[in-house]
């Protein structure tokens, strides 16, 4: 009996924390996706079904706000993948001051959303941003460009810090996966005679794959969520410019008081985003 | 045996460049932080500093309310270390030292915390909160802190402890130990690197945390990230504060990677090796 009692009573007060505020709040925000409860009518809160869902699901601005997350998630982590994938590849390389390097590129990982963002509105500022100057000196851009002002620039700036910030997570964990590929492997890519080329494509990637799927994936789920950058830079404008659906669940809950449809816009992220998981662990068991 | 400048040119060439872009917009902040305020309203603004100053610094410590917000944010980072490290070593350690009904299904559960975007629990939390009056209290921050980074932490540490020896707690056991001394007399003090490591961690992502600390806070606790957009005006930025704030505020960061990171570095990204 003892046996039993213990080790639950060692987790007892991580379960109790997670229970309060993360599984209850859960719960939650599914009683109010179904209900309709808006901030200046606090007393009444009628059950409405699927309605919210309904209406989500026939606004512009649901799909608006989706389209831009796909164009924020599969354009930022396919460039931060790429730039990570360059440096893994270049750090696993033998020179000197190699483990300085490695730990010099990961500061932009480590700093917090709001100061990647500081840095980066900065350095886009109409007026006294210095890539703006730097862009004009070299006969990049006829002018100075107001970056996050304009619908159209506003989403590749944000997604310029966000690479920015992602590219170290990449860098790191693909060059773990790439330290782990036997060596063997490239010795026999070599006595066959394979080039440069062909050793990456039928050496590195397959034993690089498993690492890059799971980095990829999490990487994916971590920008689709992510709203920090986002809120700091624009506060998802101009416009709706750059109002993903994360944002869009948290802006139509907290500055539109709509408790209710915020909370049904953030269960569709949530459904949408578990069916992704869903697939990679259903292909994985399928392929392992 | 490849020619030296060859190498200088195929490696060094891009080493630099990498260098350039992970550094450069960074410093750039830090730079800009020391520079006089007539040097950062100048368009376009030169790249060299007309003179380097503290006034920046100075200001923003003695003439606004960031010293305060400094303090909230150490008191909330290391606050969330010790309560995230409490509730987190014991619940690794009965993952790593016992098998009992259900635990596979609670190991899944931690992970399964991860998956859900803020943006579906913050609203509740903040209702639950409010209900409970703790808004805008350094509880509220803490425990949103410490049981958001429960399951990385619970995950590192579990695999840390597995690496210690079953056979230590059971020979001080028998020795006539207990399971609450052989835990923390026998096993933590072997654990005290992987401890430390997630203890830097917990900091790091509290002071960095910002949508918490900006659906949470208010008036009386106000953690330095949602300090430093009080310098973003309605119609005027102060850079040269916003340029100080955010060289103080990337401190712990910088510091903590540069000295720390072999640690760091393996936890952060060990997850999606580990798949």
């Amino acid at each position: 009996m003892k046996r039993s009692a213990t080790p639950l009573l060692m987790l007892a007060p991580a379960l109790t924390a997670t229970g309060i505020l993360v599984f209850f709040p859960v719960l939650n925000t599914l009683w109010l996706s179904l209900h309709n409860v808006v901030l200046f009518r606090p007393k009444s809160q009628p059950f409405v079904g699927l309605a919210n869902y309904v209406e989500a699901l026939h606004s512009q601005a649901f799909w608006d706000s989706l389209g831009r997350s796909v164009v924020w998630v599969v354009g930022s982590v396919s460039l931060q993948f790429l730039i990570g994938l360059g440096v893994a590849l270049l750090l696993n390389r033998d020179f000197r001051m190699r483990g300085l390097v490695r730990a010099i590129i990961v500061v932009p990982w480590a700093l917090p959303s709001v100061i990647i963002g500081l840095v980066w509105t900065w350095m886009l500022d109409f007026n006294f941003g210095i890539l703006n100057q730097i862009g004009v000196a070299f006969g990049l851009l006829d002018e100075p460009v107001a970056w996050l002002a304009q619908s159209g620039t506003a989403m590749a700036a944000v997604m310029a810090a966000i690479v920015w910030q992602g590219f170290p997570f990449f860098a790191i964990t693909l060059l773990a996966g790439l330290q782990s590929i036997p060596h063997d492997l490239y010795e026999g890519a070599e006595i066959d005679g394979a080039n440069a080329w062909y050793t990456f494509v039928y050496v590195t990637v397959p034993g690089l794959l498993p690492v890059m799927v799971t980095a990829l994936l999490l990487r994916m789920i971590w920008v689709a969520n992510s709203l920090d950058l986002i809120l700091v830079m624009t506060g998802g404008g101009p416009g709706t410019s750059t109002q993903t659906l994360p944002l869009h669940a948290f802006l139509t809950a907290w500055s539109g008081g709509n408790y209710g449809s915020g909370a049904a816009l953030s269960t569709l992220l949530t459904l949408i985003l578990l069916s992704v998981i869903t697939i990679y662990v259903v292909r994985g068991q399928v392929d392992g | 045996m490849a020619k030296p400048r060859y190498v200088a040119l195929t490696t060094g060439v891009p080493v630099f460049l990498l260098l350039c872009y992970a550094l450069l917009p960074w410093l750039w902040m830090v730079l800009s932080s020391f520079r006089p305020e007539s040097d950062l309203t100048q368009s376009p603004i030169a790249i060299m500093p007309s003179t380097l100053t503290l006034a920046n610094h100075i200001q923003l410590l003695a003439r606004t309310s960031f010293a305060s917000s400094l303090r909230d944010s150490i008191i909330v980072a290391s606050s969330s270390v010790v309560i995230g490290l409490a509730m987190a070593v014991p619940a690794a350690y009965a993952f790593s030292r016992f098998r009992f009904a259900g635990r596979r299904a609670l190991q899944i559960q931690f992970l399964v915390i991860n998956m859900f975007p803020v943006v579906m629990l913050i609203l509740p939390i903040f209702v639950i909160l409010r209900a409970l009056n703790l808004l805008d209290t350094y509880l509220a921050l803490i425990m949103g802190h410490a049981t958001f980074t429960l399951p990385f932490a619970i995950w590192m540490l579990t695999s840390y402890i597995n690496g210690i020896p079953q056979e230590l707690d059971q020979a001080s056991m028998l020795d006539g130990a207990t399971r609450l001394q052989a835990m923390l007399l026998v096993v933590l003090p072997l654990a005290a690197p992987g401890i430390v490591a997630v203890g830097l961690y917990l900091f790091l992502t509290s002071w960095n945390e910002y949508l918490f600390a900006l659906m949470l806070t208010g008036r009386n606790v106000r953690p330095v990230t949602v300090a430093l957009q009080m310098f973003i005006g309605e119609n005027q930025v102060s850079w040269g504060l916003l340029m100080a704030g955010g060289t103080v505020v990337s401190i712990p960061a910088t510091v903590f990677f540069l000295f720390a990171q072999k640690h760091l570095v393996g936890g952060l990204t060990g997850g999606a090796v580990k798949g």
